[in-house]
């Protein structure tokens, strides 16, 4: 009995505490939507939204095809050994490194030296070093769920080893790899530090690769750190913060989609 | 075919060599300039004036992790422990589909959130230098930025702990509440500690959702509610019009992030490795 009534207070504390978590989130939605549904101008934001397309589709045009490559390398064809290891402690390397020592790299390498200037090129290959090690995890993790079986199958009937991962493994894998692909874009979306410093931070509709121009975050940044117009602010954070809601259902169909194929 | 999977592969590796290289040859021939103790430990910053001392951002990113771990472990265990003892499995999908978005609202959003509703109220109860932006609005935020890592990395290894030592425990007579604290979490304890390391280099690592709230003064924070700048805030602010010595003493700051980065990520390792071997016992048994 004593010990009893002891878990109940241990436990409504623990479950006190784990409210804070949702409190808060509540808290951060609410206020940017509440705030933000007003002021929402969307002609003013198309400048950084095409920035931010750009940076999506340069960072994920060059990270996905490296990234899904390396997987492929690590899952299907490596057999363990100190190479193996010297790329998982660089992978995870690469995601623990700050997204502002990207930056400061980006700027001086391919805006000084590689002289790319302030550019959407500059920031997407940035970018691209960034969300290079989400792409080869979840890519690494999809193909382990394909079953050796289908593998085996279909070397035994006679397909090569490049036929079976194309046409057997990367097809069943898929729906996992494009959760990373997703995971991927929801990086970019959101990175500001290592962007600001390599894409620039220019309010302009950059019209090529080379150009200038600021992503959504860059601009929510700007707006808030400047104080110039909190109102444009809060409907750019709402904007922001829609296409990250969007983005995490993605996953969520994505991940239905798997189960369901995996029968559960 | 084999060989551009391959070189894909080591791509991977060359890019973090490359980078890491890079920084220090940016960073080095600062050395020259300025030597490393007195950099490390000048108190002050002054780059017009050609004084580097990184001593006050150095002290206030320790404190600002320090602050925001501890915060964000008790939060972050206790809502792990919910989501996988207490709560019934619908709701603890529910919950934890909020923790992903959480995960996954950028950083530039919860620094204006910090901004807009955290230094505010600081500032009304606490008031201080930066009328609100302080050492405890980063802490703060900070803390609620690491809560999904570590309630991940937690929740996953609290629901690898193998059945029968809930069985066990609890047919010896253990009360839940005995089991979770006194069984789970010991038995989960590299997993909790890998997701502990991996918050500690988010918040290490953390920059423009800091720099928002912080108030970017370089002092030695004397109080909570003291404006601060943190290693990454001294980059991400100056390297845009810092030119000579002072982007090389910015690139400085870039190496001791980096080390610092390095060393937990190290740390990482050996946690996940200890881990590993844990769970392969584990299953042996």
């Amino acid at each position: 009995m004593h010990v009893k009534h002891k878990d109940r207070i241990v436990f409504t504390a623990l479950i006190g505490i784990s409210l804070l978590t949702i409190t808060v989130l509540l808290w951060i939605l609410g206020y940017v939507f509440l705030k933000g549904w007003r002021h929402i101008d969307i002609i003013k934001l198309i400048p950084p939204i095409v920035a931010t397309m750009y940076m999506i589709l340069i960072g994920l045009g060059i990270s996905a095809p490296i990234g899904i490559g390396a997987a492929i390398y690590l899952n299907e064809y490596a057999k363990g050994g100190k190479f193996v290891e010297r790329i998982r402690f660089a992978t995870e390397s690469l995601a623990a490194v700050p997204s502002i020592l990207f930056g400061l790299f980006g700027m001086m390498f391919f805006l000084t030296t590689l002289k790319l200037g302030f550019s959407m090129f500059s920031g997407g290959l940035t970018i691209s070093m960034m969300v290079l090690p989400t792409i080869v995890k979840t890519t690494e993790e999809a193909l382990k769920t394909v079953p050796v079986a289908y593998r085996e199958g279909s070397l035994a009937l006679g397909a090569s080893k490049l036929a079976t991962i194309t046409k057997i493994v990367l097809p069943s894998a898929l729906p996992g790899i494009l959760t990373g692909v997703v995971l991927g874009t929801g990086r970019i979306v959101g990175e500001t530090a290592a962007i600001f410093l390599t894409a620039g931070t220019m309010y302009k509709l950059p019209k090529n690769l080379m150009e200038t121009g600021r992503t959504l975050s860059v601009h929510l940044y700007l707006l808030a750190k400047e104080g110039i117009s909190f109102e444009e602010a809060y409907g750019t954070a709402l904007v922001l913060l829609l296409v990250i809601l969007m983005l995490n259902i993605c996953t969520y169909l994505i991940g239905a989609k798997l189960n369901k194929n995996r029968g559960r | 075919m084999k060989y551009i999977f391959w070189l894909c592969a080591a791509i991977t590796i060359i890019v973090i060599t490359f980078m890491g290289a890079y920084i220090i040859v940016g960073g080095l021939p600062f050395f020259s300039h300025t030597n490393i103790v007195s950099f490390l430990l000048g108190k002050k910053w002054n780059p017009s004036g050609e004084i580097f001392g990184i001593y006050p951002m150095l002290i206030t990113s320790i404190y600002a992790t320090v602050g925001a771990t501890s915060i964000g472990v008790v939060v972050g265990m206790s809502t792990a422990i919910v989501l996988v003892e207490i709560l019934p499995l619908k709701a603890a999908k529910v919950f934890s589909a909020a923790i992903d978005l959480l995960a996954g609202i950028p950083s530039v959003i919860y620094g204006f959130w910090g901004l807009m509703v955290i230094v505010p109220i600081i500032d009304k109860f606490w008031g201080g230098k930066g009328a609100g932006s302080s050492l405890l609005a980063a802490i703060i935020i900070l803390s609620i930025m690491i809560l999904p890592t570590i309630i991940r990395m937690s929740e996953v290894s609290l629901k690898a702990v193998p059945k029968e030592y809930k069985e066990g425990a609890l047919g010896l007579g253990a009360s839940k509440f005995q089991y979770i604290f006194k069984v789970q979490i010991g038995a989960a304890k590299s997993g909790i500690m890998a997701g502990i390391v991996l918050g500690i280099g988010r918040a290490l690592g953390e920059t423009m959702a800091v720099i928002l709230v912080s108030g970017n003064a370089p002092i030695i924070p004397k109080s909570l509610v003291d404006p601060v700048r943190t290693l990454t805030a001294n980059i991400a602010l100056e390297m845009g019009y810092a030119s000579g010595v002072a982007r090389q003493a910015l690139f400085a700051t870039g190496m001791v992030l980096f080390a610092l980065i390095m060393l937990i990520n190290f740390l990482l390792t050996q946690f996940i490795k200890n881990a590993e071997r844990r769970n392969g016992n584990a299953r042996k048994a």
